[in-house]
């Protein structure tokens, strides 16, 4: 029990890496998911195909190869930053792809003629897709989002292996320590609740003030 | 007639696979002129409706408004567009907006029209369609004879050079029918060009200054209403007039 009381430092600078993580790659998830999103409806042939290839590469790739690309191949390209970047690379890119296709999936809700109507006024495919279609589709999609963000903050887990601070990887060192390990991974778990929870309530509150439907 | 063509087809062909929905079309309105397209279903009057502002490409032919051709993509496309209102048979009206908003909208965003400039021209075109006092409401708030109309004062609204109406009231409870087909028939007294897709034989005949018959992506007959109505050419038009002025 005193395993959290006694390290509770270990424990807050951990949990502040997995907060941090998940904080940024989730703005950079977002906005690459609503580009790539902005893309895979685009008028533009090529724009539609790099979209398409964007999400197939990404959605299909296991996280931890993604970062033993990220952390490993980049560098070799001459591209040195510090590891939690790289990390944050490699966790928004591919939550990226998940964002994508549940926009894509809300855009689809919205009825083709909502943006017909837009741009038989003469709206160009930006303001037709910005002002008229995801207003309209962010209701649908708050649900699914907050799914993607939730598995984002879950898979911020792998940085640890790669000595990234964060949650999960402190139970290496309280077990060098000699602390009971089931209760570390208890708190450690406790604190991953804490984050998920939160994400939970936020989009709760999204969906309780955008989602419903009149 | 001696007039000023507005919107020119020529040799207009399209295709939905193997489906050859438009044959060698060829259509001229002028200005100021109310041409109403009808037709049995799958005859290709929407889809040829449509065509005039893009919103279905074309595989061949050319398509000219005002003189000048119709452009493929992107921003010239989008500034011809905003001279040929469209109104739909599903209304259309922006379902996050009011009634204000969705009237306002595109004069702001693509007019570049101050808000309240522009706000203060949607009341003028609500209460022109008698719909002023709903002005706040949502869409989904209005019976669909309202939202048509909405929908008609929107697209006035960018003073659009011409109006496509495609089946404006094959949506409308019976008892709505009316109010609809008498703002359009206002609107044409003032002299808008109109081409209307429309099973409201009334109207043509009533509004219209030509009648395009349309049978299987062909056009089949091109006519004043009179003529049309009383003495129809072919035997494909005789046969859809018996069908639908039975009963």
């Amino acid at each position: 029990m005193n395993v959290l009381t006694d390290n509770f430092s270990t424990f807050g600078d951990g949990f502040l890496g997995t907060v941090e993580l998940t904080v940024y790659a989730s703005v950079l998830a977002l906005v690459l998911g609503f580009l790539m999103a902005s893309f895979r409806v685009a008028p533009v042939g090529s724009l539609r195909v790099f979209g398409t290839v964007w999400v197939t590469v990404l959605r299909n790739t296991p996280l931890t190869l993604l970062f033993f690309a990220v952390l490993l191949g980049l560098p070799r390209f001459g591209l040195v930053l510090p590891f939690k970047v790289f990390a944050v690379l490699a966790l928004g890119c591919y939550t990226s792809a998940f964002i994508c296709e549940a926009l894509r999936a809300g855009i689809n809700t919205v009825p083709r003629g909502q943006g017909e109507a837009a741009r038989s006024l003469g709206m160009s495919f930006g303001q037709s897709l910005g002002l008229v279609v995801l207003p309209q589709a962010f209701r649908s999609v708050i649900p699914p989002v907050g799914s993607a963000l939730i598995a984002l903050a879950k898979n911020s887990a792998i940085a640890g292996a790669f000595s990234v601070t964060e949650l999960l990887g402190t139970y290496r060192t309280l077990s060098e320590l000699g602390y009971n390990i089931v209760w570390t991974f208890v708190w450690i778990a406790v604190g991953y609740l804490i984050i998920t929870l939160a994400i939970s309530a936020l989009f709760n509150a999204l969906e309780r003030k955008w989602g419903v439907a009149r | 007639m001696a007039v000023d063509p507005l919107i020119e087809l020529r040799d207009v062909n399209k295709y939905y696979g193997e489906l050859h929905v438009l044959q060698d079309i060829n259509l001229t309105v002028g200005k100021g002129e109310v041409v109403v397209v009808i037709g049995p279903s799958g005859s290709g009057k929407s889809t040829l409706c449509r065509t005039i502002n893009r919103l279905e490409t074309i595989e061949s032919g050319t398509i000219e408004l005002d003189g000048q051709p119709l452009p493929e993509e992107g921003k010239a496309l989008a500034k011809l567009r905003a001279e040929v209102g469209m109104v739909f048979q599903s209304f259309n009206l922006f379902a996050h907006k009011t009634v204000l908003q969705n009237v306002s909208l595109a004069q702001v965003k693509v007019r570049k029209r101050k808000r309240e400039d522009a706000d203060k021209r949607s009341l003028e075109l609500l209460d022109r369609v008698g719909l002023a006092a709903q002005a706040p409401k949502f869409p989904a708030q209005l019976s669909g004879g309202q939202q048509q109309r909405v929908a008609i004062a929107r697209a006035l609204a960018m003073e659009p050079k011409a109006l496509l109406f495609d089946e404006p009231t094959s949506a409308l409870d019976p008892e709505m029918i009316n109010e609809v087909l008498e703002v359009m028939r206002q609107l044409a007294h003032d002299g808008m060009t109109m081409v209307v897709v429309t099973h409201e034989m009334g109207f043509a005949r009533s509004a219209a200054n030509r009648v395009v018959f349309m049978a299987d992506g062909r056009i089949i007959e091109d006519r004043t209403p009179e003529e049309f109505f009383t003495n129809p050419r072919t035997d494909r038009a005789k046969d859809f007039l018996s069908k639908i002025l039975k009963h």
